[in-house]
């Protein structure tokens, strides 16, 4: 029905690790000498197809190191795939393991410009939305504080404010409601829930099937790294509880 | 390049809050905050004075000037190489999770070690009316080996960036490297005493002393720019240049893995 917003055609990611981890140039050099430097080649998404249409919301599943967030990480454009190609459109905001971009010295409110700033955002479009920012946070006075005086919910209530304040095309959720107490929980679930309506697209992992179930519509199944189950949420959570309980 | 350009736009408020941040918090916990960036170097000139002025009994009254330039052009090029090297492994965080276009932390390190430095030039002025050095017509083509040594520490900073994501151990190598640049470059001692014992190339072929060379003649001496020294730094620059952005350009997609 919609139009395709992101599109993944036949992904690879392949890591060379070495047999061990040659961090400095002493070793490399001593190594390459004496030829032993061996690279082992490893797979961490294989021949991976789908499209996600505008306003779908897309759970994704597996187990760990089933390759979701080098899967996220190549959509977001962080890395780049070996093989294939993962194309999107419009604006994406990604939440993965909120404020971790976060300077420590620097206060809440500075903060709140410097991560804009990463996430690609101008001046005055921060400015006019800092108080909004600064209010759904319920960091008060807090946000003039360094943040490495914050707790580790406060960060994630900051980070979580920042990055939900626009209207972005795709939003990527990897983990974020395991932060958090039950009532800034509640909260956010809301705030993603009224993003829903203008139509915003979703990346959403989580190892919780009910939360999964919830939030999206639609879903894949990844396993050591390629792509055995996509369509409907509750058929794919089915075969997923299924493989689980096995 | 269409592209390159329409997404620096995008990211020239990250450029410039990254810079800001910088400078900020390197003087945010010191109660004389950015007066350090004038005192250090004004300290740092008076012992060097003191110690290589009466010791080896150079008693030029501009001994003092000639030994601030140096020390300000040395310290910019080795603090701004070295934050540069280390940019990418300290946002490593949020290079893997946030797409941003990764050349934009070595060059903001450069670029907040540069207004630094330019700062820093205050002491100079201040220092060369108190020992009343003239200023010449020539001390307009200062602003000319600035611009070549900010050129130089991108192109080596670019180059240092990318070894030092793979190997850990640069940071080390190159704080030898630096230390064997300083001692090359005549900041505190008169060139004439290389070149008399037949060294003399080793300044010949160092890039920072053909800069410090043009810096000193226009500031100092009250001469033009050395022609062969400019063209000679220029001619590294540009190339170091050239070098530093296709190994970065080349390398940038492995960064994350090995951050």
């Amino acid at each position: 029905m919609g139009k395709v917003v992101i599109n993944v055609d036949h992904l690879g990611v392949r890591f060379l690790m070495s047999s061990e981890k040659v961090d400095n140039l002493k070793e490399f050099v001593i190594k390459r000498i004496n030829r032993q430097i061996n690279y082992k080649q490893f797979w961490a998404l294989k021949d991976v197809t789908f499209n996600v249409e505008q306003s779908d919301r897309v759970g994704i599943l597996g187990l760990n190191g089933a390759g979701k967030s080098t899967l996220l990480k190549v959509i977001a454009g962080v890395m780049k795939p070996t093989e294939g190609i993962a194309t999107t459109k419009g604006r994406i905001a990604p939440l993965l393991e909120l404020g971790a971009g976060f300077d420590l010295q620097y206060t809440g409110a500075e903060n709140i410009y410097l991560y804009g700033a990463v996430l690609g955002y101008s001046k005055e479009f921060i400015k006019d939305r800092f108080k909004e920012i600064v209010d759904f946070s319920e960091l008060g006075d807090f946000i003039n504080v360094p943040v490495k005086n914050y707790s580790s919910g406060m960060k994630s209530r900051l980070g979580f404010s920042i990055a939900t304040i626009v209207e972005p095309d795709i939003l990527i959720l990897d983990e974020v409601f395991a932060v958090g107490d039950a009532k800034f929980r509640k909260k956010s679930e809301k705030k993603i829930k009224s993003m829903f309506k203008t139509g915003v697209t979703v990346l959403f992992v989580s190892h919780n099937i009910e939360q999964v179930k919830t939030i999206c519509n639609k879903a894949i199944l990844l396993e050591k790294g390629t792509l055995i189950a996509q369509g409907d949420v509750n058929e794919v959570c089915e075969i997923y509880e299924n493989k689980i309980n096995r | 390049m269409k592209q390159i350009i329409k997404n620096f736009n995008k990211y020239k408020f990250l450029l410039s809050e990254l810079v800001v941040k910088e400078i900020k918090l390197k003087y945010r916990r010191s109660y004389l905050g950015i007066l350090w960036t004038l005192l250090e170097p004004l300290l740092t000139m008076i012992v060097l004075s003191v110690v290589f002025g009466s010791f080896y009994g150079r008693s030029d009254k501009t001994f003092p000037i000639y030994v601030l330039t140096g020390r300000l052009l040395y310290a910019f090029f080795s603090n701004a190489t070295k934050s540069a090297m280390k940019s990418i492994r300290t946002n490593g965080q949020m290079l893997k999770k946030v797409y941003v276009p990764k050349y934009i932390y070595p060059l903001a390190s450069i670029l907040s070690q540069y207004v630094t430095f330019l700062i820093s030039l205050i002491v100079l002025v201040g220092v060369s009316i108190y020992l009343h050095i003239k200023p010449t017509i020539y001390l307009l083509e200062a602003i000319v080996p600035l611009l070549v040594l900010f050129v130089m520490v991108l192109g080596v900073g670019l180059i240092l960036a990318t070894l030092a994501v793979f190997f850990r151990d640069m940071e080390y190598l190159w704080g030898v490297i630096l230390m064997m640049i300083m001692y090359c470059s005549a900041i505190f001692y008169d060139p004439e005493r290389i070149i008399k014992t037949g060294h003399g190339w080793i300044l010949q072929y160092n890039p920072l002393y053909s800069i410090i060379l043009n810096f000193r003649n226009t500031v100092m001496d009250g001469l033009p720019l050395d022609m062969n020294a400019l063209l000679y730094s220029i001619g590294f620059s540009v190339a170091a240049l050239i070098i530093g952005m296709w190994m970065f350009y080349k390398k940038q997609d492995e960064f994350i893995l090995n951050i």
